[in-house]
């Protein structure tokens, strides 16, 4: 009988510590839109707002109910998006996607993904996918109701 | 005396290790294990009396139909139905709930009223905001108490079962706190309104001795899988003079009289309720649970139950900063325990005990306005059967310590962030010119 992939792998430290320290947590203002994600099976509940200055996301502010695989992705996601064009950080939401669905196989770029890497890990437990997706998916639909061109990529899994 | 070990000797399942752990199966209100018996007679089935039921008349086709039929006897006879007619086979508790909130629901008017709980599954709260959604009837609640029992003083004070109620439907046993709600009581409020009493007896059918004749109720839903029986079937139990008046849910071959191209009219109960090609196979494997299930003794298996739950609630009320939703003494309690662990969210919960080989579940457990209620937002629940020990419960206990301390070590070590920044832009400075390469000392990754 086959033991799964190692836990510590999923729990590594940057994860725990933006679990623990969220960066850009809470709901501020301004905003132009502001979305209610959830992942059904578990019952994980984020509320995100965006600010766009130009196409330049401005600010990422978010208020999350979840897991700690979900949290720190979220935090993780605001480190690498605010201060970056539209274009900019749904082209990395594609090479995180890409990563988390790559089952532990796909090589992450510290530099493109920075603290996202640690994810990688994530992508070896197929349940937590989509905890790690939550709230990328939740600043894509964030982006297109604020107006902004969001390029028409495959669907979220 | 109840050999557990001998039980469970029958369920091959039990035998696996998660690594170097023994599988620890606490999630069995989620789904049962299924002991050798049932795969084996549905095996049977499939391989040597195969054909589609009733309307197949040859050899094959007749021992299909006194299979499936004998199975309908089983269940009958099982939950102390007065006849086999009494019995609805549906795919699952769910469609067997559709199917009285459909039914029923196609008699409501505007100014009616249909009361469920709080504490309701999914599945008993949806088919009945559908229902009065199409009909303008009017869906009301009790609440429960902070214990997570139904409050019934509330609900006398606020006349909640009143002239205008249609339908009461409540679960039996809550699947998230175990409660075991007081339905002959309630029913007899509902009858003396003349509304109708629903029961969703998913937890309870697979702990309990059960006699729905006694019961007070008109209709209860349950499910296979949950007592040993394979996925896809369900059951829906019927009072008979009822199940006659109710009209048709899913239309469709073997569920009419007569079928003209004006309109058609319908078979008597329970084949008006069953459309199309039912469950063969599932409902023979449900009669084979239900087989194993009567040579153990309901009564021997809600003992059991009730002493697992006991020990459960004594090794969980044990561990610090453990917050046990619901009764916390096993009295009027079923099994399923449902808690919160101080500072670890249920979804990382899940995956640490997984990793120790203990299966549990992390979330609302289809059971969201519950939660609401009491305040939380998701929780783990462990849920035993008839074939766990007290060693599993003592296991469950030491991944719980291992995790909460696992989670308060780590959250407890100082900012990371800082200090790992400061690494990666040192080793991003020493990189240089030089191809970006991956770090595998941090990731890991394919390992």
């Amino acid at each position: 009988m086959t033991a799964g992939p190692d836990v510590n792998e999923l729990y590594q430290e940057i994860i725990l510590d933006h679990y623990r320290e969220k960066h850009h947590a809470g709901l501020r203002d301004p905003f132009q839109s502001e979305v209610h994600h959830v992942n059904p099976t578990c019952g994980d509940e984020l509320t995100l707002r965006v600010h766009l200055d130009g196409d330049t996301i401005d600010d990422v502010s978010y208020d999350a109910l979840g897991c700690s695989i979900s949290q720190a992705s979220t935090s993780v996601m605001t480190d690498l998006v605010i201060g970056r064009t539209v274009d900019e950080s749904m082209a990395l939401f594609d090479e995180f996607r890409h990563m988390m669905h790559g089952q532990g196989r796909v090589q992450p770029d510290e530099d493109r993904l920075e603290d996202g890497i640690a994810f990688a890990g994530v992508a070896q437990f197929p349940a937590r996918v989509k905890c790690a997706l939550l709230g990328w998916s939740a600043l894509r639909d964030a982006l297109v109701r604020a107006g902004a061109e969001v390029p028409d990529n495959e669907s979220e899994m | 005396m109840y050999d557990v070990d001998a039980v469970r000797r029958d369920f091959p399942v039990l035998e696996r290790t998660v690594g170097e752990f023994p599988l620890t199966y606490l999630d069995s209100a989620n789904t049962s294990q299924k002991p050798r018996r049932v795969v084996e007679t549905m095996a049977q089935h499939l391989l040597l009396h195969n054909a589609n039921v009733a309307r197949a008349m040859h050899l094959l086709g007749s021992e299909a139909t006194e299979a499936y039929e004998g199975a309908r006897a089983k269940v009958a006879a099982f939950v102390g139905a007065r006849r086999p007619e009494e019995i609805v086979f549906t795919k699952n508790a769910s469609e067997a709930l559709n199917l009285a909130a459909y039914t029923l629901g196609s008699g409501l008017r505007p100014g009616d009223e249909v009361v469920i709980s709080v504490m309701e599954h999914h599945s008993n709260i949806v088919p009945w905001q559908l229902a009065c959604e199409r009909s303008g009837a009017t869906l009301r609640w009790f609440d429960v108490t902070d214990e997570g029992r139904l409050d019934l003083e509330r609900a006398e004070r606020e006349g909640l079962i009143n002239e205008r109620t249609r339908v009461v439907s409540l679960t039996w046993v809550s699947n998230v706190v175990g409660t075991v709600n007081p339905i002959a009581r309630i029913a007899e409020q509902a009858h003396a309104v003349g509304a109708t009493m629903v029961v969703d007896g998913s937890q309870a059918v697979p702990q309990l001795p059960v006699s729905v004749s006694a019961l007070g109720a008109d209709l209860v839903a349950f499910t296979g899988h949950k007592m040993l029986g394979p996925t896809g079937v369900g059951v829906l139990w019927g009072r008979y003079d009822l199940l006659a008046e109710l009209p048709p849910f899913l239309g469709g071959g073997e569920m009419i009289e007569v079928v003209r191209m004006s309109g058609s009219t319908f078979a008597p109960p329970p084949h008006r309720f069953e459309a199309g090609t039912p469950p063969i196979a599932e409902a023979v494997g449900l009669g084979a649970a239900i087989d194993y299930l009567t040579v153990l003794g309901m009564d021997a298996v809600a003992a059991h139950e009730q002493e697992i739950t006991r020990y459960a609630l004594g090794a969980l009320r044990g561990i610090e900063g453990l917050r046990i939703l619901g009764p916390t003494e096993a009295i009027d309690r079923g099994g399923a325990i449902s808690f919160v662990l101080d500072g670890v969210h249920p979804h990382d919960i899940m995956q640490l005990l997984d990793a120790r080989g203990v299966a549990i579940r992390g979330g609302h457990h289809c059971a969201r306005p519950l939660h609401e209620r009491l305040g939380v937002q998701s929780s783990t629940r462990a849920s035993g059967y008839l074939y766990t020990t007290e060693e599993e419960i003592d296991r469950l206990a030491e991944a719980l310590v291992f995790t909460r301390d696992f989670f308060a070590g780590r959250m407890a070590s100082g900012s990371g962030t800082a200090r790992r920044r400061a690494a990666r832009e040192e080793a991003r400075r020493l990189r240089g010119a030089q191809p970006t390469q991956p770090d595998q000392t941090r990731t890991e990754v394919g390992a």
